[in-house]
């Protein structure tokens, strides 16, 4: 049950990604309506994170392309914003809450320029929305799990953008900061902005997604949550792991094929 | 006023190898910058054989491809050859290192560079050696005047682009999604330490070099927690050790380098014992207010 | 060369050349073997930390002893190198300071303060000093009977050491989680790791110094890691690469005397290194171009055999004779490629050549047969299974049809329960 839609925010075409010459996604067609809170689920290592970072130009793609508002990455970033995991980075880093939030900001200041009144406005604005602006000059090592997420939505808010892309920013985050993050996702999707968001929890799904992207080394099902979040495609998903495909992936890996052909 | 002088060179080295330390320690490259300090050796012994003096310009440029090659040979063992990175940095510098050393007592009779000077370098001579211009007059002393001119190169390459090198050493993955290229300002960092390795070469050798980029930053690292405090921070221990360091020195006879060194690391064991005493106390008061709170 | 330094050299006879030659055996194949754990623990680096670090234990030895008795100084440097690793480890499990930081701090501060003991040792016009020195950057050429005492006993430690506790250094480096659970006391096998390690170090920086010491234990065992997956292979590979760069070096040195043993070792190990990094079975790198090439032939070949099919097919004649154009009509192909591709399956009896067309013999209509058939089939697996649109499955199945094993392929039919059309409602052929 994939269902595609009619002028998408974002379309993905027949996306391939392999590590090692071994595919982790295979054949990916989906394309997500403008305005959506879409939930990427499946189980642990069905490739969530992988699209997300090959949706972000930050994995090589082996075949397929991607498009956001109808156009390449590279044309559209300054209206694509991305919080990567939270355990990506190293939180002991020197740095405080105002420095990384203002990151987002980067971009739109260019080279050689320092940060002007309009972004440290933009940056404080973005740490109230998230509840965090009495923590702005805190070291970023003295944060909860929950405040460091709230940072990292914060550093996305500040870039203004018209897409978001989140690879599991509930992961270990209490339930305030849970409930404020979701708040502030429906308020962007209100606003006309689209969230794409790796999401692990399958109890909340239903209430915090309008759209459901359901994952495991191939696109088992994307559309509508109230249509696609069955119990059957779920079972599909997390059930039986495709055998053939995987041992097939394992014969590409060690004949190390070109994953396609290109003659 | 040799007293100055050799406190200068020494400050300067601490200052360029404080500025850089500060950002390798954070990208967890401290060993790569090692790696890099000896890797430079076999470059520098070929442009010596080339005629090409220590300190001309032609050697920072080579210095800094020699480095941005150590930095991809072991990449490339790493990707290609599945190597572990700490393997793979141990047989790239370990391999160059051996080059250069056969290359120097190959040519040891032409070259007045000797396999001490690489490991320790000799800072005493930097007085002695001035540069002189065609019409006589005497500049000042020529380690000195290089190192200079390599802060500056830093400087330049740094201030401008701070808030890229902030960036990409944080979070590369978002600097990435933003379009800032995570590896261009990799490279420029490599290349700036091997132009700083080069640079002080004469004066505190490949490996003492190391001491100036590791042990100040991580000094200053456990100090503070901002990053433009940490770099000013780190600066400032590495002039206190160059200057404590001169005068252990001299009063007991010995490697002015290592004394550098040996202070860098006595530095680091007071602050490290009182950044302890402090994290305790803030501990302890910490859990006084939350039991004052609970009651 | 010169033959008869070569013999001078390989008779031993000499006893200097005999005690250079022992003395760089035992250190290389030592250090080779300890090497191979720290590697496999991921703590390579370890040996670069402990032969910087062992330099003020020697200096502080001599300033008490006085004597340069090889004995005495390899105590102060066991206690050194030993203090270094706990500096180390201290550093990274009390402070945010990550374990690069820590291992770079510990052996660059330990080499300085060495290098001011030194230099306050030679400038203190001690004679006893002179060749203190050689610690920094060895002198495998100039060992005595003395020193080749102390190593054959050190060596002899080593293996007996790793001979007993084989098994649990094995565990201890490949799942250290693994052997806490079933009671392995793994702190205590650590510790007996690196305290070999250190007096592995120990030993071998006389012969190769301070720097390079450190390729003794990494380069054998990462060139020994590139020809086998199994252990007691790898000790095996990393002693020999270790045993024959230690007699090469000696030998380098001896037939030209002004050149340096320790470097010459580390330039012999690492090229072993350089030369099973691209051409070791399985992992060297130009193995895998050649299976590359060697898999893009076989692209080409079952490829063209595939356009031959696919002509058949719509001509309803699979034997008749067809030309260049008539090919490439179907499949774009690269010209020298093409010409290529044509004359190896002429070669390899897949197809015949009548003046300038081509067609099928039996065994290549089998093959092309085969190849579509798969083609179709996994076109069919992805429409069922992974649901991708029919008009995207094409590219995909491309690949996969020169993947699949007869095995694979029989489970695909099952499973598809040997369907007769593809997605696209073509014919798929059975034999």
């Amino acid at each position: 049950m994939i269902q595609q839609v009619e002028n998408p925010v974002l379309e993905v075409h027949d996306l391939t990604v392999s590590y090692d010459k071994k595919p982790v996604l295979w054949g990916i067609d989906l394309s997500v309506p403008k305005g959506a809170i879409a939930g990427i689920v499946g189980p642990n290592g069905a490739g969530k994170s992988t699209l997300i970072k090959s949706i972000m130009g930050l994995t090589a793609l082996s075949s397929g392309y991607v498009k956001i508002f109808d156009q390449e990455l590279n044309e559209v970033r300054q209206r694509v914003s991305y919080v990567p995991q939270r355990e990506s980075v190293d939180w002991d880093f020197p740095a405080s809450v105002f420095d990384v939030v203002l990151m987002g900001r980067y971009s739109k200041i260019g080279l050689f320029k320092r940060p002007r009144k309009a972004d440290t406005e933009a940056a404080l604005f973005a740490l109230k929305q998230v509840g965090m602006d009495k923590f702005k000059d805190r070291q970023i090592s003295q944060l909860s799990g929950g405040q460091q997420q709230r940072v990292f939505l914060a550093r996305a808010l500040t870039q203004q953008a018209d897409i978001y892309f989140m690879d599991e920013p509930f992961a270990g985050v209490d339930a305030a900061t849970e409930k404020a993050i979701i708040q502030i996702l429906k308020k962007l999707s209100e606003d006309g902005k689209t969230v794409i968001v790796v999401h692990h929890d399958l109890q909340s799904v239903s209430t915090y997604f309008d759209w459901v992207i359901m994952l495991n080394l191939r696109l088992v099902a994307s559309g509508p949550t109230d249509q696609i979040f069955t119990s059957e495609l779920l079972e599909e998903t997390y059930g039986g792991k495709l055998t053939l495909l995987s041992e097939v992936g394992e014969l590409m890996k060690k004949g190390q094929y070109p994953s396609r052909d290109k003659q | 006023m040799d007293s100055l002088i050799i406190i200068a060179t020494g400050s300067l080295v601490a200052v360029c190898g404080s500025i850089l330390g500060c950002f390798l320690i954070l990208r967890k490259m401290a060993m790569v910058s090692d790696a890099i300090s000896h890797a430079v050796l076999p470059g520098i012994v070929i442009a010596f054989m080339l005629g090409s003096d220590l300190d001309s310009a032609w050697m920072l440029v080579g210095a800094g491809l020699v480095g941005v090659l150590t930095t991809f040979l072991i990449e490339f063992f790493h990707q290609h050859g599945k190597l572990q990175t700490d393997a793979s940095i141990g047989v790239t510098f370990t391999w160059l290192f051996a080059i250069g050393v056969i290359l120097v007592t190959y040519y040891a009779g032409d070259a007045h560079i000797d396999q001490d000077c690489v490991l320790y370098g000799e800072i005493a001579y930097v007085p002695i050696d001035p540069i002189i211009l065609s019409n006589g007059q005497v500049l000042g002393p020529k380690a000195l005047i290089v190192l200079g001119g390599v802060l500056v190169i830093i400087l330049v390459c740094i201030i401008p682009f701070y808030k890229e090198f902030f960036l990409t050493t944080f979070d590369p993955s978002f600097a990435i999604a933003t379009g800032v290229s995570a590896s261009l300002w990799h490279y420029v960092l490599m290349s700036l330490v091997s132009i700083t390795t080069v640079a002080s070469f004469e004066s505190v050798g490949a490996i003492l070099v190391v001491a100036f980029l590791i042990v100040p930053p991580a000094t200053a690292y456990l100090l503070t927690n901002r990053l433009h405090y940490m770099i000013l921070l780190s600066c400032g221990f590495g002039i206190l050790s160059a200057i404590l360091g001169y005068y252990l020195a001299y009063a007991i006879d010995g490697s002015i380098a290592g004394a550098m060194a040996t202070i860098a690391g006595l530095v680091f064991g007071v602050v490290f014992i009182i950044a302890k005493y402090l994290e305790k106390s803030r501990r302890i008061a910490e859990m006084e207010e939350l039991s004052l709170a609970s009651k | 060369m010169n033959l008869e330094t070569f013999i001078e050299f390989f008779s031993l006879q000499n006893p200097n050349v005999r005690y250079v030659v022992l003395g760089s055996v035992l250190l290389s194949i030592s250090s080779a073997i300890v090497g191979c754990f720290t590697f496999l623990k991921k703590k390579a680096l370890l040996g670069d930390v402990v032969s910087h670090a062992v330099l003020p234990g020697i200096c502080i030895s001599f300033m008490v002893s006085g004597t340069k008795d090889p004995f005495i100084l390899i105590i102060g440097a066991f206690l050194s190198g030993w203090l270094s690793i706990i500096v180390l480890d201290y550093i990274v499990a009390n402070s945010k300071i990550k374990e690069d930081t820590a291992t770079g701090l510990s052996l660059s501060v330990f080499f300085g303060i060495g290098i001011l003991l030194l230099t306050v040792i030679q400038h203190s016009g001690n004679a006893a000093q002179t060749g203190l020195d050689s610690f920094l950057f060895g002198k495998a050429a100039a060992l005595v009977g003395k020193d080749l005492l102390a190593f054959s006993i050190i060596a002899t430690v080593i293996l007996i050491v790793v001979f007993f506790f084989y098994k649990e250094f094995k565990l201890v480096c490949f799942d250290q989680e693994y052997a806490k659970s079933i009671g392995l006391p793994v702190k205590k096998i650590e510790l007996l790791l690196t305290s070999i390690t250190v007096l592995a170090v120990v030993t071998g920086i006389q012969a190769v110094g301070v720097v390079l010491m450190a390729a003794m234990l990494i380069t054998p065992a990462a060139a020994g890691k590139f020809w086998t997956n199994r252990l007691s292979i790898m000790l095996l590979l990393a002693s020999v690469f270790g045993a024959f760069s230690g007699i090469a070096g000696a030998y380098i040195s001896y037939a030209a005397p002004s050149m340096p043993t320790g470097p010459w070792i580390v330039m012999i190990l690492s090229f072993i290194a350089i030369l099973s990094f691209f051409f070791a079975p399985e992992k060297g790198i130009l193995i895998k171009l050649f299976k590359q090439r060697k898999i893009r032939n076989q692209l080409l070949e079952e490829n063209l055999l595939k356009s031959f099919y696919k002509i058949g097919e719509m001509n309803e004649d699979f034997t008749a004779s067809r030309s260049n154009e008539e090919l490439i009509e179907i499949r774009r192909f690269s010209s020298a490629q093409f010409k290529a591709g044509l004359s190896r399956l002429s070669s390899q009896g897949f197809i015949k050549k009548e003046n300038s067309t081509w067609s099928l013999t039996q065994e290549g209509f089998q093959k092309g047969m085969r190849v579509v058939k798969l083609h179709r089939l996994w076109e069919l697996y992805l429409t069922k299974y992974l649901r991708i649109a029919p008009d995207h499955v094409h590219e995909d199945a491309d690949t996969i049809e020169h993947v699949i094993t007869p095995e694979i392929e029989e489970r695909l039919e099952k499973l598809l329960e040997y369907p007769e059309a593809d997605p696209h409602s073509s014919n798929i052929p059975y034999q």
